[in-house]
């Protein structure tokens, strides 16, 4: 068949709207991120708004911050999202449709709406967690007001919020398992233990890899959660590189701003791209 | 396998409680809370109101601010409307062909929108290019926004479905005459429907909900959606959470429809886009 039927014109209309909006700001990107850049002009200063980025506080905690927070949300989503996952695909289970469909639904909320509730939730005299651990006779802390815990009370929303994705994604893996391995498996004797380090862990690989892509980029790209719930705050506590960009761009900084939008592009191409190289090249082969 | 059977029905009963007291119960706190008055719902507990305010406090946040969130509701409605427009008519056509011809060229172009799942967009010279055209801080320019940022997605999706389709109906009607256009309209798109489906149910869903790039690209009160005049009550209204978890509320109510509706479609094509990713 000629390749004319399949016209380059039927691109076209994608790429120019991604080429254009897209593309070409990432591209350019990389010139503004060594400018001064205000509203009226602009003038080159080299590599200065990246050694601000790396020596200011301020900022330099938001690549240690945005680091913790990818790595603890997609762990945790990782760990819960198999659990439930094996959970929800036990043949005798009834109530797995119920369950996974509770579990699923706060990801198609939006942030902002979850933001504001898990605020209230965390209030640190009336919120519903302490008025619970004072029942237990514990006294809560300020979960979302005290520097040394507020990022792990966000990463804790996140995974709220997101475990339900990675249990589909889980359980849509374990389901595409060959039966006869785990009936072959029983004949032998096998415990349900061994299955799940035998049969289940390796061949669900794919399943994993997926979750910890998705959920580790999209921790890398955290912003609305943050946002919503600390403004980056107490003090520089749970600052992200997105919350930074923001805050840069808000002040006016928008050179430094572009420096910290090229960080986080930097931080995801040296990051993301060999971890899921990587990950795709442990996969066994079934 | 008696036992077994009770083990299961007990594993069963725990499953459902844990999962409805640690995902549901915070939408039943909202619920509760934002049907109080103002004294009550500040105490941010899970006793019963004295009266439930349903009506009033729910009327009260949708005339706030002349009817504020019916507008931002509005603005939202054609965002996301425009934007699935434009994405299904683009992206369906881009990714057949996409994946039909082969070469070098279409191996670079499908790499280029592979990197936009994982790359952040950038910001501010996003806004710069906008404001160079002209649609910088128009609800068309946001439509185009969301559409440029939803093309690696959907684009995949597309290319992922296309490869499912067998090529021979489009050599029978090639050997029947048929152009590329007409091929396109009457015989590929029609069999898209599926995936379009899909499309549209998680892009609706993830376009309404967006945060950032409203924040960034549509700034000023007269086109604001509805997640941005939700992010401003919540700093006007800290002293009366009722009126804030309606608004809560009212904005769930959009996606928990699609959810009960097309619940099955969303977690399939979830499940089809992070694993081809």
């Amino acid at each position: 068949m000629k390749k004319s039927v399949y016209s380059i014109w039927f691109v076209v209309p994608v790429l120019l709207v991604f080429g254009v909006l897209f593309v070409l700001p990432t591209l350019i990107s990389f010139f503004f991120s060594t400018q001064v850049w205000t509203i009226s002009d602009f003038r080159f200063v080299g590599l200065q708004n990246f050694v601000t980025f790396f020596t200011e506080y301020s900022l330099r905690i938001g690549i240690k911050n945005t680091l913790i927070y990818a790595v603890l949300t997609s762990g945790l989503k990782v760990i819960f999202g198999l659990l439930l996952g094996v959970l929800l695909t036990a043949p005798l289970l009834r109530s797995k449709n119920f369950v996974r469909s509770v579990i699923f639904f706060p990801n198609l909320v939006s942030t902002v709406a979850v933001g504001i509730t898990f605020s209230s939730l965390m209030h640190p005299t009336k919120g519903l967690f302490n008025s619970f651990l004072a029942l237990l006779g514990i006294k809560g802390p300020d979960w979302l007001g005290n520097p040394d815990i507020a990022l792990f009370s966000v990463v804790a929303t996140d995974v709220w919020k997101g475990v339900g994705v990675a249990t589909i994604i889980y359980i849509a893996g374990i389901q595409a398992i060959d039966r006869t391995y785990y009936e072959a498996a029983s004949i032998d004797g096998a415990s349900g233990t061994q299955k799940f380090f035998q049969i289940t862990l390796p061949l669900c690989r794919p399943a994993m890899n997926s979750v910890i892509i998705l959920s580790f980029i999209g921790g890398l790209r955290t912003f609305d959660l943050i946002w919503t719930m600390t403004k980056g705050g107490p003090g520089f506590a749970t600052d992200t590189m997105a919350s930074i960009v923001y805050k840069q761009y808000a002040a006016g900084f928008y050179g430094l701003s572009t420096a910290g939008n090229v960080v986080m592009f930097l931080l995801i191409a040296v990051i993301a791209f060999p971890l899921q190289r990587f990950l795709i090249s442990r996969e066994v082969d079934t | 396998m008696r036992r077994q059977h009770r083990n299961y029905m007990i594993l069963d009963i725990v499953a459902v409680i844990l999962a409805v007291a640690i995902f549901a119960s915070p939408f039943y706190f909202v619920l509760l809370n934002s049907v109080k008055n103002r004294q009550e719902a500040s105490l941010m507990n899970l006793e019963l109101p004295e009266k439930i305010l349903l009506a009033e406090n729910y009327t009260e946040v949708i005339q706030e601010q002349n009817y504020m969130v019916i507008r931002a509701f509005f603005n939202s409605a054609i965002i996301t409307i425009g934007a699935l427009l434009i994405l299904v008519i683009i992206c369906s056509m881009g990714g057949y062909v996409l994946q039909r011809r082969a070469g070098k060229g279409m191996t670079f172009l499908n790499l280029l929108f592979l990197s936009g799942l994982m790359l952040p967009p950038s910001i501010l010279p996003t806004i710069w290019v906008m404001q160079t055209i002209g649609i910088y801080r128009s609800k068309f320019g946001m439509i185009l926004v969301e559409v440029a940022l939803t093309i690696p997605f959907t684009i995949m999706l597309y290319r992922g479905f296309i490869y499912s389709i067998p090529r021979e109906i489009e050599e029978a009607a090639f050997v029947d005459g048929c152009g590329p256009l007409r091929m396109y309209l009457q015989i590929v798109f029609p069999l898209l429907k599926p995936v379009s489906a899909t499309v549209i149910v998680l892009n609706a869903v993830s376009i309404f909900n967006d945060f950032v790039n409203p924040l960034y690209f549509l700034p000023g009160a007269k086109n604001a959606t509805i997640q941005l005049t939700l992010y401003n009550f919540m700093g006007q209204y800290l002293s009366s959470w009722n009126l804030l978890f309606a608004n809560v509320l009212l904005i769930t109510i959009p996606p928990f429809v699609l959810f009960i509706f097309f619940n099955k479609r969303i977690v399939a094509g979830m499940v089809a886009g992070a694993v081809k990713g």
